[in-house]
């Protein structure tokens, strides 16, 4: 029984990615938009600890081993930035919610020009 | 391991243990500037509890001292080579150098005018000053470091910082608007830089600008695909946070919603730091002929539109604009068109166009813009603001000195002749030239005259005479705001009087 293809887990993640892109540009709701860009953020994460796994041959032999750290390391650093987002843009959230009671985006257009 | 530690008895086991394992070399002032300015932001931080709620006059001592310092740190390492540290996260050279001095002024001068600014607009948030602070080491790390890691990691501490202070303004719609809107349209952006640091990653086994370029490798399709992939990618983050034209849509609304103060930094701040990891970014492409080559064949020429649009568009939609504010953030998007300019000339040209250009201009330009800012701040009384071109009217009566100012930064954002503004346009004016790029210096020249017209009507908004009640009283003239308005309309001319032993203190030899 052999494992999955880099390929496979590329294209799973490029289909993630572009679920997410697209949810970011039709959906309304912020909380909605926002778990759009959690899931761009974990296609990005998949995509990383794939190319890490399956290190292509291009990767100078000498620094292999770090190769492999720096995918896995930019990981770690991914979900720490997007932990640190979800708490400043709940908490935007929850400020423009107290302040209007509706949180539509198509509704926010105090400003155009 | 065993037999090392048994061979060893008890004072000589450290002594072993850093033989066995040797501790990296590591040159601690290569981060000292970044270092001081957070820690200036925790203490400043603490400060803000402990301190009675009068006044925030402490804080922005404090701040402004630890600013100066790390200015001074900064300064002192001007003569030291070149090197990496910390495995090749942290790069001293006089690029980065300088970028993180310009980001050390500019914080300084946002600080300085923000206290009267804040207590106009009566906004408890004393908070301010950490944040601007490590919103600026976010913008300090951006220019240090050839790492993609360290880049991106650098973005971030910017922008989350500015997200909350874009909603400083907790009982005002507007500005919890801008920050809802900056916030979400920023983590977009930044998703795409990551995805396309992931396949330059997946390309090349390596997060370092130096290593992806020596490992590109032209025969490879595959190889070469991804790279181009995760370079557009890249590109289309970096555009979206420097605001060009078309991923500037966020830009109007959130320099508009955004309390001033905050705007102002953001103008000048974010920008310089957008601008130098676009630097870094693009000019890895330089040193490598086939690299350049296929860079030449496949980005330049997006980046050539994308500068060309981004001139035009901002300085024509900012014709028609009502909000002084907005008006400035359509400003502020023409120029970073100017900026990338001057970047794509020294990508074409490298060896006839250094970084002096694009230093003198986001030097000038952060002067010019921040003072601007600061004297618009002034509409800011009782608690309220208002920003359209009417809220200006009577100004000149009310505090001439600002108005004089004022004059002098519409005039170098025009590119008046003694003003420093001029001098950075014909400089990127004189270097498209130089680097074959007769289309990009043409259009830069037709845009200035165009933005003529709207940053005329700026300074003539604030010689017009208030009619009645409808404009509010203005904030009198305070203490920091002037210091502001002088030290960057005098700095406007004095980076031109100054220019040569500027330029070579600053990028060296020219």
């Amino acid at each position: 029984m052999t494992g999955n293809n880099l390929a496979d887990y590329l294209t799973l993640g490029l289909l993630m990615f572009s679920i997410g892109a697209v949810g970011v540009i039709v959906r309304r709701n912020p909380v909605v938009i926002f778990m759009c860009i959690e899931l761009m953020l974990n296609a990005v994460n998949l995509t990383f600890l794939a190319f890490a796994r399956y290190m292509p041959s291009s990767a100078p032999a000498s620094g292999r081993e770090a190769s492999f750290m720096s995918g896995q390391m930019m990981v770690i650093f991914v979900m720490a930035v997007a932990a640190a987002e979800v708490a400043v843009g709940l908490g935007i959230i929850m400020a423009i919610y107290r302040l209007r009671k509706d949180v539509d985006v198509d509704e926010m257009n105090l400003m155009s020009g | 391991m065993y037999n090392l530690l048994a061979q060893t008895d008890g004072n000589g086991l450290a002594k072993r243990l850093a033989e066995a394992f040797p501790p990296p070399t590591i040159d601690w002032p290569s981060i000292l500037p970044i270092a001081l300015v957070v820690c200036t932001g925790i203490v400043a931080l603490i400060v803000e509890m402990l301190r009675p709620r009068q006044n925030n006059n402490a804080i922005i001592g404090f701040s402004l001292v630890g600013l100066f310092f790390a200015g001074l740190s900064l300064t002192s390492q001007f003569a030291s080579p070149d090197l990496e540290s910390f495995g090749g996260m942290v790069l001293r050279d006089r690029f980065s150098l300088t970028i993180q001095l310009l980001v050390v002024m500019v914080t300084g001068l946002t600080i300085l005018f923000s206290d009267g600014y804040l207590r106009a607009k009566r906004i408890p948030f004393g908070e301010f000053y950490p944040l601007v602070l490590w919103s600026a080491s976010g913008a300090m790390m951006m220019a240090s470091s050839k790492n993609l890691l360290m880049i991106f990691l650098g973005i971030e501490v910017l922008s989350i910082s500015l997200y909350v202070l874009a909603g400083m303004s907790k009982t005002e719609t507007k500005s919890e608007e801008s920050a809802l809107k900056y916030f979400l349209l920023g983590a977009f952006a930044s998703a795409f830089l990551l995805y396309g640091i992931a396949f330059m990653y997946g390309a090349t086994g390596s997060l370092h600008l130096d290593a992806i370029r020596s490992a590109w490798n032209p025969n490879d399709e595959a190889f070469r695909n991804m790279m181009l992939f995760g370079m557009g990618l890249m590109l289309f983050g970096l555009a979206f946070k420097a605001a060009f034209v078309p991923f500037h849509q966020w830009t109007p609304d959130v320099y508009q919603g955004a309390p001033t103060n905050v705007t102002a930094f953001m103008a000048a701040g974010s920008k310089i730091g957008a601008m130098a990891a676009l630097w870094r970014l693009l000019s890895a492409s330089t040193t490598n002929v086939d690299l350049g080559a296929t860079f030449q064949s496949y980005w330049m020429p997006a980046l050539f539109w994308i500068a060309i649009l981004t001139m035009t568009v901002g300085n024509l939609v900012a014709l028609v604009q009502k909000d002084v504010k907005r008006t400035l953030g359509y400003s502020s998007i023409a120029h970073a068109g100017y900026i990338l300019v001057g970047i794509l000339a020294h990508v074409n040209n490298p060896e006839k166009v250094g970084i002096g250009t694009t230093v003198f201009y986001l030097l000038s330009y952060s002067l010019m813009t921040i003072g601007a800012f600061a004297v618009v701040s002034l509409t800011a009384k009782n608690g309220k603001e208002g920003t359209r071109f009417e809220d200006l009217h009577g100004l000149w009566k009310r505090s001439p000195f600002a108005v004089g100012c004022l004059i002098v930064f519409v005039a170098s954002l025009i590119g008046i002749p003694p003003t420093s503004g001029f001098f950075g346009k014909l400089m990127i004016f004189n270097d498209a030239l130089a680097s074959d790029l007769m289309p990009l210096a043409i259009v830069l020249a037709v845009n200035s005259v165009l933005s003529v017209y709207y940053y005329v009507g700026i300074a003539k908004a604030a010689f017009v005479d208030a009619e009645g009640a409808r404009t509010p009283e203005s904030a009198p003239m305070n203490l920091g705001l002037a210091a502001t308005c002088l030290l960057c309309a005098g700095g406007i001319f004095a980076v031109v009087i100054l220019f040569n032993p500027l330029m070579n203190w600053l990028v060296g030899a020219p």
